[in-house]
């Protein structure tokens, strides 16, 4: 028997898998926004805009599941400093501790870029604002910090649970990759379900939907690896986890939101609203298999 | 720093009747199971039933019978906080909340704490669960506060059969290993030393003479520190930003347009 199945389970349950789903998207939809606002065309500015509106409070909401979900929640804080000694506490080699570190990072960057979102809106009352966000210079260099931040909150919730030694967890190294791909599919498929039938979007709409044709392709693939990777492991999803997991995530969450897209030639059929619905809901099973199927071990 | 102090659990002379749990449980003033309103496990006569944040000994029941219940041994295995001198939980705690004593130790701060519950996942033996009274992750201290005092271990002061032994782990060692020699003399060729040498986890200040492989006693063969899966994970993330980054630049500005800026 493998020794992970000797250890117990952390209780990690619904606000955790939501933390996961929510920090995925607004670590990937700011990540979309930089990608539109430092490669795109003039007409994706306002997706791009969009993407910054939704990753600040995303990242807020994300600290408050956190700190709901401790069990001591007013000493949040002691994730940041020493409690004894109020100097910084960091672990470099503990995924949690520099995850707070992270979030409180990404927390400041998108911040930055939310505003910088409200000065760039057609008639802000804040216009000087505007030079948080590409392409000024002070706004290209928040924007690429921030970016990097993004992707880090994007998959470092997957290397959080491989540093662990709870079965499937830490039985595989691709939980990170696995949840960063997801994270940049549900983002798109968020933004293009915020953004469909709405003009000013239209032009971005298509370069989303190359993107998440492209990104849905890699996440089939990297989950068939992480099944695999799992060796005899995977026999833990030979049930109604590893049920959800193919029909939930697999079939209805990546092949038939493709399918739509392979169909969807005209954006403005409601083959694009489903297939991101699809996506987001099939991002979130997949969380939700990956934790609970665990802690049920 | 003073000389490594330990356990050493010797399995073959416990014969199961808990004082260890219940002096464990009176010094360190840890509360009753639901209130006091615990059931009975009803296929054992262990009703604790597992090591968490209120047991920090747990006296193992582990009995095997033939069907026909003709033949049958008890084994009775008094299991705590191994103490690891790689530990799991100690790495991954954010908060700095677990340390290291200067008996090489392993000591959650309840007053640190603040029960995010990385640890428990981080454990190799399951041993650590939250405390529902103060909603912190809490296991053995060894009694910190007894040895800091020259005291022994609650648990082993109290043991009548010196089935929990508490010492410096150099001389737990030559005991134990002058044990297994003993019962192996007297024909029991199961015997061995669960833990105690540096191979597993760069040794445990707690470990365990048993007669039957460990995952009979619901210990893991091979138990492993959770960092050995940081870099390969997170070298397979960056692999993954780096792709997503890449699909995103090709699907954005490849488009037969111009750039906007």
């Amino acid at each position: 028997m493998p020794s992970t199945y000797f250890t117990a389970p952390p209780q990690w349950h619904w606000l955790i898998i939501l933390y996961f789903f929510v920090g995925g998207i607004a670590g990937g939809s700011y990540f979309l926004a930089v990608l539109f606002d430092l490669f795109g065309r003039i007409t994706d500015r306002p997706l791009g805009r969009l993407g910054y509106l939704i990753a600040f409070p995303l990242v807020v909401l994300c600290g408050l599941l956190l700190t709901v979900d401790l069990g001591r929640p007013e000493r949040f804080w002691h994730m940041l400093i020493q409690s004894g000694t109020w100097r910084p506490m960091l672990k470099a080699y503990s995924p949690m501790s520099v995850g707070a570190w992270g979030l409180l990072g990404f927390g400041f960057f998108s911040f930055l870029s939310f505003l910088g979102a409200i000065g760039d809106a057609e008639r802000s009352r804040w216009p000087r604002l505007r030079v948080l966000r590409p392409p000024r210079m002070l706004g290209a260099l928040v924007a690429i910090v921030g970016a990097f931040f993004a992707l880090f909150i994007s998959g470092y919730t997957g290397v959080l649970l491989a540093v662990t030694n709870r079965p499937i967890w830490s039985d595989t190294p691709l939980l990170g990759l696995t949840f960063l791909v997801s994270s940049a599919s549900t983002s798109a498929a968020l933004l293009t379900l915020l953004g469909w039938r709405r003009r000013w979007a239209a032009t971005g709409l298509h370069a989303l939907a190359n993107f998440d044709r492209l990104v849905l392709v890699f996440e089939f693939i990297a989950l068939i690896a992480l099944i695999v990777s799992l060796g005899s492991i995977a026999q833990v999803w030979l049930n109604a986890w590893g049920a959800l997991l193919v029909l939930g995530v697999m079939v209805a969450g990546i092949l038939i939101p493709l399918a739509l897209h392979s169909r969807a030639r005209v954006l403005s059929g409601v083959a694009v609203p489903v297939a991101a619905v699809l996506i987001l809901a099939g991002g979130f099973l997949l969380r939700v298999v990956i934790v609970l199927s665990s802690e049920a071990v | 720093m003073a000389e490594p102090m330990g356990f050493f659990t010797d399995t073959t002379v416990c014969i199961g009747c808990k004082a260890c749990e219940v002096a464990c449980k009176e010094w360190n003033q840890l509360p009753a199971t639901n209130g006091g309103r615990n059931t009975l496990s009803g296929n054992s006569y262990d009703n604790t039933r597992r090591l968490d944040g209120i047991h920090w000994r747990h006296v193992k029941f582990i009995e095997q019978f033939t069907p026909d219940r003709a033949e049958g041994r008890w084994l009775l295995m008094s299991d705590v906080c191994k103490h690891c001198v790689r530990a799991g939980c100690l790495e991954v705690c954010p908060t700095g909340a677990i340390f290291r004593t200067e008996f090489d130790t392993v000591v959650i701060q309840s007053d640190v704490c603040n029960g995010c519950r990385d640890c428990i996942a981080g454990c190799p033996f399951g041993v650590i669960d939250m405390n529902p009274v103060s909603g912190t992750a809490q296991k053995c201290t060894l009694c910190y506060d007894r040895m800091r005092a020259s005291l022994e271990p609650a648990c082993a002061k109290a043991c009548p059969t010196d089935s929990i032994n508490f010492g410096t782990i150099r001389e737990l060692r030559a005991m134990a290993e002058k044990r297994v020699g003993q019962l192996q003399a007297a024909g029991e060729k199961r015997a061995y030393l669960y833990g105690a040498d540096e191979k597993m986890l760069g040794g445990l200040n707690s470990f365990f003479l048993l007669v039957d492989r460990p995952e009979v006693y619901g210990l893991p063969p091979d138990p492993q520190i959770p960092s050995r899966n940081l870099k390969p994970s997170s070298a397979w993330s960056l692999l993954a930003a780096v792709a997503v980054g890449f699909m995103g630049i090709v699907s954005f500005r490849n488009r037969g347009g111009r750039p906007h800026a």
